[in-house]
């Protein structure tokens, strides 16, 4: 892209985060640390009960502690329901309550303690109804309906529903049935995934500010402002020209801030109330009343010839998704097309079933669906592997994609690493593992592999760049920092292609007032898109610039290229121009900036439903593909069951890195929480209600549960064309791997395959000791 | 009833906040969390969990490392709390904030003043802890986001960072270096 062979002067280097400073200093404004003169404190009063209908409600009680100025149910909202791919939702629960927790009311008042008080007093009349809180119990074929109005309500497609169960979808090459003949070894189980919670370390909080023209500005814990937008204006029946959301910092999200959380809630007590409400839920109240990783059962059968080679793949997915649709189908659809993984296997048959149950929402979380998939699928391979005493790398490299292959469901991959990345995590692991010091006595050692794939793309996203009269540059994206650092790379790419360093270029807030449209902080897909945007936007903006500097320089714009730095030269003399004199005559000339500005959708291949039978699928498109593998060392307590993992060791097909310190901290970050889904935890139900809605009962990993060593292997070696500077994302890819990794070092290390995670001590050491091993993750009385 | 009108009733309260005497009211049951973030502004310290189990709340009192959301205001009185924010002098981060944005331990920052807290403490206790006790001082602290290696790397770095200066400081007669890497 540079005109000349000079150094790159801002991607490949680990810029430090432009937010760093204000974090770390702790002067970064989340939604919770933001006030408005005049604002009232909101509240939400939950279900608490798993499901029953609503027979009536007694405010009275609420409306008369001391401070209270609004309380709403959903007889007072638009009565419409809403939702992505089925409108089953309202932002309140309306005639019926399906899953503790659920949002049933919600108040505001002058202090916290008001509303938080006035919530336990809304007086709600419940007639309870059977629930189903487990995959067993709401298939069971008198299973209560979690919604007996099912029929009734919109949805896209005609993925037949049929009891609990609302989406089915298959994918269907070669030929299955004939396929298992030709295998010399098949091995079949079933797997089971927890429901994990994403554990973002800010809650869900929101402050909505009215404005006399009827206008409300949302700041709010979300990782996507216009898809709030748009969400806010369908539940609430408001236009979107009413409502602006802008992004304050956000505390992570890992998928959990996704979709809206209590933004609609706010604003409709906004509404009421004319004046500004803030709702921060509490961390109970967080894991309670929104999201959680579908919880999963997978049934997995595969084949192969006696050298390794992968002949035939059979799987059935079963996702719990909970007492709402919200992007369900999405989400076992992507575990169904990462059911074969990253290897060439001829003959595939994978069917997805998506189930209500009277729990939480199932909806996005790092790896959408891929982990639970990846699991099994990983699993066994290792298992087919042992079975067929082959070495699981020697066999992973064996079947391997490569570029030009097609992924399940047809669709082709022109970049790809995965060879490249078992090799790097070979050799990684073979000078490495030999020099750890010994396990402690008593405790087996393992060593586990798994190969890794993700997508990097979805959806729509803009950009807009112009050039300020000084010379320098604002970029514009409506891209969400949730943490994974966009806010620091976008602007890198935009540098590089301009030759100047990153902090030469300004970057904009998110608005939706103001910023160009951006989906979502999803996907693993801002580097790539949000990326892509940028860079022809840029691109657009630099021919602009050459121009100019044409006429100032009297030549052509052949004759041009860019100095690093912010300047224009002649191509082999030092005859230049600095971006600020460009600027300058442009202002005199056009009346303002030189602008660029581009919007994408991903372009590249597609699906090939004449290759693949697919049937009720939840996409038409997709992105372009990562791949990678991970190994790590794991020493298991043969008296206990206890875990400790050693070190880790990811390797990922990354195209470029654009910020490898960034990069870095994404895969580290990804393994540690995919060792605490492994290892610890577990969303647990009994009777109906989470038994375990706190950080005291809900462990997730702190420093020192995490190993010490975790060393990410940044693979370069397969830039994708269509990248900006070769670079795809890298965002979920990091976890999807690290459960099956585990489960084969325990493997490797007591000799027993553990099929559900998480691998607590006591499931270990029941699969050690050879009982059946049963503390489920739902029980009812 | 009685109680609860108690528990709202104000109360003079004088505490120390980042080196400024503050003559303040709080309530009998508000916690040192709720009196930084909401009476006088300083958000740094974060509400997490608001049950002591994260450390996004961690402050300093009287140089050690507490619990905001779980200490209760009234007893700070004639104390000294420092917060994320006290550790700036004017735009300039400390050492060890510095370490933590040039390591890349800062992801979406909401865990870093309270890990900030918890190192600075450790440090002036331990100018040179090994990574072992470093992962022992930020123990409780959860990161949903690096994975702790980062971090830790920056506690070192930061550890490095200070001693080298320590050294050029005292050859220098450098007040600074002391005053920032001892308590005041």
């Amino acid at each position: 892209m540079s005109a000349d062979g000079d150094a790159p002067t801002s991607v490949g280097l680990s810029s430090p985060r432009i937010d760093g400073a204000e974090k770390a200093g702790g002067k970064a404004k989340y939604a919770d640390d933001l006030s408005a003169p005049d604002m009232l404190y909101g509240a939400i009063a939950t279900s608490p009960i798993p499901a029953g209908r609503i027979l009536g409600y007694d405010l009275s009680e609420a409306r008369a502690v001391p401070g209270v100025v609004a309380v709403l149910t959903a007889e007072d909202l638009p009565q419409r329901r809403v939702g992505s791919f089925v409108k089953d939702e309202t932002t309140l629960a309306r005639g019926r309550v399906r899953y503790v927790g659920e949002p049933v009311a919600a108040v505001a008042a002058e202090t916290r303690e008001a509303a938080e008080l006035a919530a336990q007093l809304v007086l709600v009349d419940y007639e309870e109804t059977p629930a189903v809180c487990s995959l067993d119990e709401a298939l069971a074929a008198d299973a209560p309906r979690v919604h007996p109005e099912q029929a009734d309500y919109a949805r896209q497609g005609d993925a037949a529903a049929e009891g609990n169960v609302f989406w089915s979808a298959e994918i269907v090459e070669g030929d299955p049935d004939a396929a298992w003949a030709e295998c010399d070894v098949v091995v079949e189980e079933v797997y089971e995934t927890p429901a994990q919670y994403h554990a973002y370390m800010e809650p869900c909080s929101a402050l909505v500010e009215p404005d006399l023209g009827g206008r409300f500005t949302v700041r709010s814990a979300a990782q996507s402002i216009f898809y709030l937008q748009g969400r806010i204006s369908e539940e609430l029946d408001l236009p979107m020209a009413r409502i602006r959301c802008v992004a304050p910092r956000i505390g992570g999200g890992f998928g959990g801030k996704n979709g809206v959380n209590v933004q609609p809630i706010a604003v409709a007590l906004a509404r009421v109330a004319e004046r500004p409400v803030k709702i921060t839920l509490s961390r109970s109240q967080d894991i309670e009343m929104l999201r959680s990783r579908h919880p999963a059962r997978i049934r997995m059968k595969t084949g192969a010839k006696a050298d390794g080679t992968l002949v035939a793949r059979e799987a059935e997915l079963w996702f719990d998704a909970g007492a709402y649709v919200d992007e369900s189908p999405a989400v076992m659809s992507f575990g169904l097309l990462c059911s074969r993984g990253p290897y060439r296997c001829p003959n595939v048959r994978v069917r997805g079933h998506a189930v209500y149950t009277n729990k939480l929402k199932a909806g996005s979380f790092r790896g959408f669906g891929n982990p639970q998939a990846t699991f099994a699928s990983e699993s066994q391979l290792d298992a087919l592997a042992r079975r067929l005493g082959l070495d699981g790398l020697a066999l992973r490299r064996r079947n391997a994609m490569a570029p030009g292959d097609h992924w399940l469901g047809g669709q082709r991959v022109d970049a790809c690493a995965m060879r490249e990345c078992l090799d790097a995590l070979e050799a990684r692991m073979a000078a490495e593992v030999p020099a750890l010091p010994p396990p402690e006595e008593g405790w087996a050692r393992g060593v586990g592999v798994s190969g890794l794939s993700h997508i990097s793309g979805l959806m729509g996203t803009s950009a807009a760049v112009n050039l300020r009269s000084d010379g320098t540059v604002a970029l514009s994206t409506g891209v969400v920092d949730i943490g994974q650092g966009s806010d620091t790379v976008l602007p890198q790419i935009c540098a590089e292609a301009l030759r100047l360093p990153p902090e030469a270029v300004a970057y904009a807030a998110q608005d939706t007032d103001s910023s160009p449209y951006n989906w979502k902080t999803a996907a693993s897909r801002i580097t790539y898109t949000a990326g892509r945007a940028v860079m022809q936007a840029t691109v657009e903006m630099r021919q602009r610039i050459l121009e100019h500097a044409a006429e100032l320089l009297e030549c052509g714009v052949g004759d041009l290229e860019l100095a690093p730095g912010g300047a224009v030269r002649i191509a082999g003399s030092d005859r230049s121009v600095s971006f600020r004199e460009v600027a300058a005559r442009a202002f005199n000339r056009i009346g303002g900036p030189i602008m660029g500005q581009h919007a994408f959708a991903f372009d590249g291949p597609r699906f090939d439903p004449k290759r693949a039978a697919m049937s009720n699928f939840a996409f038409d498109n997709l992105g372009v593909y990562v791949f990678g593998a991970v190994g790590l060392v794991a020493d298991v307590d043969r008296e206990t069951g206890k875990i400790v993992v050693q070190k880790v060791w990811s390797a990922h097909d990354i195209g470029r890195a654009v910020n490898p310190q960034s990069a870095e901290g994404q895969v580290q970050g990804a393994v540690v929480q995919g060792l605490g889904y492994a290892l610890l935890e577990e969303l647990i139900w009994e009777d109906g209600r989470l038994a375990n809605p706190s950080f005291m009962d809900y462990k997730i990993p702190d420093g020192l549960d995490a190993p010490a060593a975790i060393t990410p292997i940044l693979v370069e070696d397969a830039p994708e064309e269509t990248g900006p500077f070769g670079a795809k994302g890298v965002g979920e890819a990091g976890i999807v791997g690290v459960a099956p990794a585990l489960a084969n070092a325990v493997a490797d290390a007591v000799g027993v395959r553990l099929t559900r995670i998480p691998m607590t001590s006591e499931r270990v050491l029941d699969a050690i000791e050879g009982r059946a091993s049963e503390a489920p993750a739902s029980r009812t009385a | 009833m009685t109680a609860e009108l108690d528990e709202d009733a104000l109360v003079p309260l004088r505490v120390t906040v980042n080196g400024r005497a503050q003559a303040l009211a709080c309530g009998g049951g508000e916690t040192l969390l709720t009196l930084l973030r909401e009476r006088l502004g300083l958000t740094g310290a974060k509400r997490g969990c608001n049950q002591g189990l994260c450390g996004a709340c961690t402050v300093l009192l009287d140089g050690q490392p507490v619990r905001a959301c779980l200490t209760v205001a009234a007893t700070c009185a004639d104390r000294r709390v420092e917060t994320a924010e006290g550790l700036l002098r004017g735009a300039r981060l400390s050492p060890v904030q510095q370490a933590l944005v040039d390591g890349g331990a800062v992801q979406c920052g909401f865990c870093t003043p309270g890990m900030t807290m918890a190192l600075t403490a450790l440090l002036r206790a331990e100018p040179r802890p090994d990574a072992a006790r470093v992962r022992e001082a930020l123990s409780g602290h959860l990161c949903r986001c690096t994975g702790y290696v980062k971090i830790v790397e920056a506690a070192l770095a930061a550890a490095e960072a200070q001693a080298q200066k320590g050294a050029d400081g005292a050859a220098a007669g450098d007040a600074d270096a002391r005053a920032e890497g001892a308590a005041p």
